[in-house]
């Protein structure tokens, strides 16, 4: 199964088919069903999709690291629609969508489902990880989320951060970087794009709940995102993974850039790579070779309108001092770090 | 055995009584009794194997609802009002994916302006959504509907809605024959769910679902509850056989027999309109009542005959389309269709006012003589509302209507500016 196999494509009108509705000998080796995958092939996210990696690493990993005993709740969103469109779907654990914004709750009511079976000796030790994308986590879904924290309840949340409600054709949201192109934030006027002064950082805020573990990480860094969610369901209570995925059409960037916009966020500072346990940092991802914010901005057609002819210095500094502040407030250079 | 208990804490009774195993709750009146009711049996450890989750808001608690259903555990929870709007997306999503939940509704009206009182409003602005509504008329019918609920919603895989009027059922201290828990398990076996999240065999529940099959998926939620049309009879057949007593049912009729005139109702009137009736069938009217206990499905057929010997059908509904008229009565107006039947739609009792067996005695005396409106609004302070439109009429910037007409009525804390 390790032996490479020709990437196949199969399309049937407007249908993409996935590859598990073939012959078996049609299949290419991601649909195979002995494979650990959690998110088999066939599904229809874009190429170079931040989220579908992230999600395929993440879930894998809570998979081994629960031995396959694992149910998940997904927020509507681009996870949802491209993985589960009916009649099929490319998880291989239990999965529940309900709405866009109750996925924390609905994972609440699983792990309560679970612990009550167990009590009674009718269940195994099952554990719950939620998903959702920034919309799903910072905006309509942060009212169960904080609730879901707050409560201590055992449940993993993974929010996939590509800053937008890229689903419904990039529009802002509390997660969109400062200065940003969204169809909602378009680079008009006198402040173009996302203003500043805007947003939240959920990660921060799910410390200030003071629960036992919250992380960020990013697709660039598979093994430290790998080793995140590990860590995490080695853990009971609440707890937090905010894993930066770079969305190729939202972002403008092109499919092959993913992960290496994923490591420059995370080596300019726009995006701090942390771990924090009961509401303490305990550790942070170095930055290895500071880079300034423009080699990550400049890839990207978001931020067009800060370069061309007249370059907004101005707001390329706003975005760089943000930068600085997270390399300060996160202890980002390797000597400095935790 | 017999006891003397609020109608809350025979609800709370009832629902520990039926093994439920993760119970959300979230505070609004006048639905707090109950839930505070089962979170203390747990607390105490009086009901065991059961999660009490104190939730952020009415849409956790039915998305809690939702996940712990989905891994196959009895869920229940509590709500009214503002608070059952506030969950209508998880509302409309717990049917849609078929779960068997059980929710209180203490009915209560929907502001603004915000009151607090009874009426239907907040249950009947769902009735699209999917769930079964049962409506209780006393404390003992909403305790035992919650039983059957249970067992109608597990064998349908479709929730339910058990509605008794806020305050007056909810609050009220009235006499109760509270089943055993032996009488409740011969009754209700353990739930057996038709899907569940099961890590031994790994489902998808929730998928997208296109036009190519999105109105087959609609169409069997409309069967399921056409089934439940035979369901709840049987249930209540059942019931009879092991507690002794008739509760639920789909319909039910009084001293209707040789009724010329028959008041339709739900819930808690009932029973000032049956003495009503009582006093009128003395003075020699033919006067009969039909209760309706299961308004989601509707009982078309069953409403068609219970009417089919009268002469005209007054719908009294706590409840109002604005716009149209009456809620209950356009039910009913269905059921009726092609029969030649004079109908009045009377609006009564919104906001918790009092419907009264003298306002009642003289409405049905006039609709016997068919001289009631289509729609008539029972104790409308005409002198008010006249008053209010008035001043609309004269002055573009009149105010916010609720607080001058409380002026106009000369309410407690209304201020003269």
């Amino acid at each position: 199964m390790s032996a490479l196999q020709t990437v196949k494509f199969y399309q049937t009108g407007t249908f993409t088919v996935g590859n598990r509705l073939l012959a078996p000998e049609d299949r290419s080796v991601q649909a195979n069903m002995q494979r650990t995958n959690s998110l088999n092939s066939g599904h229809r996210a874009c190429q170079g999709c931040g989220e579908a990696l992230g999600a395929r690493y993440a879930i894998d990993a809570a998979m081994n690291a629960t031995n396959r005993q694992l149910i998940a709740a997904n927020a509507t969103g681009c996870l949802e629609v491209f993985s589960t469109p009916y009649p099929e779907t490319s998880w291989q654990i239990p999965w529940i969508h309900s709405l866009f914004g109750n996925t924390a709750a609905v994972a609440t009511g699983i792990a309560a489902a679970i612990k009550v079976k167990k009590q009674k000796g009718q269940g195994q030790d099952v554990r719950v990880v939620a998903q959702g994308g920034d919309g799903g986590t910072t905006d309509i879904g942060f009212g169960c989320l904080s609730g879901m924290f707050e409560r201590n309840d055992d449940v993993l949340y993974i929010c996939y951060d590509n800053g937008g409600y890229m689903n419904t054709g990039v529009q802002r949201s509390s997660a969109t970087p400062s200065a940003a192109r969204t169809a909602t934030t378009m680079p008009l006027g006198p402040e173009p794009g996302n203003p500043f002064g805007q947003g939240k950082f959920v990660p921060a805020i799910a410390m200030a709940h003071e629960i036992p573990y919250v992380a960020t990480a990013t697709v660039a860094d598979l093994r430290d995102l790998e080793n995140k969610v590990t860590k995490a369901m080695g853990m009971r209570g609440a707890r937090y993974i905010h894993i930066l995925v770079p969305c190729p059409l939202g972002w403008g960037t092109a499919s092959q850039d993913t992960i290496r916009m994923a490591r420059l966020a995370k080596e300019t500072g726009v995006f701090p790579v942390f771990e924090a346990e009961y509401g303490e940092l305990t550790s942070a991802l170095a930055i290895r070779r500071p880079l300034p914010v423009e080699d990550y901005l400049k890839p990207q057609k978001r931020f067009a309108h800060l370069f061309g002819k007249n370059p907004a210095v101005e707001t390329i500094a706003r975005i760089q001092a943000q930068a600085d502040k997270n390399i300060r407030r996160y202890g980002l250079l390797a000597k400095e770090t935790v | 055995m017999l006891k003397q208990c609020e109608g809350s804490h025979a609800v709370a009774e009832a629902v520990a009584l039926c093994r439920p195993e993760v119970i959300c709750a979230y505070p609004i009146s006048p639905q707090t009794h109950i839930v505070e009711g089962i979170g203390e049996m747990v607390k105490s450890g009086e009901l065991k194997d059961c999660e009490f989750i104190n939730v952020e808001s009415e849409f956790a608690a039915m998305s809690v609802a939702i996940g712990s259903s989905a891994t196959g555990a009895r869920t229940y929870t509590a709500t009214a009002s503002q608070g059952l709007l506030y969950m209508v997306e998880a509302v409309y999503n717990a049917s849609g994916l078929g779960l068997p939940i059980v929710m209180t509704v203490a009915n209560r009206a929907i502001g603004a302006p915000i009151n607090i009182w009874n009426d239907h409003s907040d249950s009947l602005s769902q009735r699209d959504c999917g769930w079964i509504q049962l409506f209780a008329e006393t404390n003992q019918e909403a305790l035992d509907l919650h039983i059957q609920a249970f067992k109608l919603a597990e064998e349908l895989s479709l929730p339910v809605m058990v509605c008794m009027d806020g305050f007056i059922l909810t609050h009220a201290y009235e006499r109760v024959d509270m089943p055993t828990q032996e009488q409740v398990d011969a009754f209700l076996p353990p739930y057996e769910p038709r899907q569940v999240l099961d890590v031994n065999d790994p489902v998808s529940i929730g998928a997208m679902v296109g036009p190519e099959a999105f109105m087959e998926v609609r169409y069997l939620a409309h069967a399921k509850q056409m089934q439940a049309l035979d369901l709840i009879p049987q249930l209540a057949q059942e019931f009879k056989a092991v507690f002794g007593r008739d509760s639920g049912g789909l319909i039910r009729s009084y001293r209707a027999e040789d009724a010329e005139t028959i008041v339709i109702a739900m819930g808690s009137v009932l029973g000032t309109i049956k003495d009503t009736v009582d006093e009128m069938r003395e003075a020699g009217h033919k006067i009969g009542v039909l209760g309706i206990t299961s308004f989601r499905p509707f009982p078309l057929v069953e409403v068609a005959a219970a009417l089919k010997n009268c002469k005209r059908f007054v719908v009294l509904e706590k409840s109002l389309a604005v716009g149209i008229g009456g809620i209950v009565a356009t039910n009913v107006r269905m059921a009726v269709t092609g029969m030649g039947l004079k109908g009045f739609t009377v609006v009564a009792g919104l906001g918790g006012r009092a419907i009264t067996m003298k306002s009642l005695t003289g409405l049905f005396e006039k609709a016997g003589r068919d001289e009631l409106e289509p729609v008539t609004f029972l104790d409308l302070d005409w002198n008010v509302v006249n008053k209010q439109l008035e001043r609309e009429k004269q002055v573009r910037r009149s105010g916010p209507a609720a607080e001058a007409m409380l002026r106009d009525v000369g309410a407690v804390a209304a201020r003269n500016y």
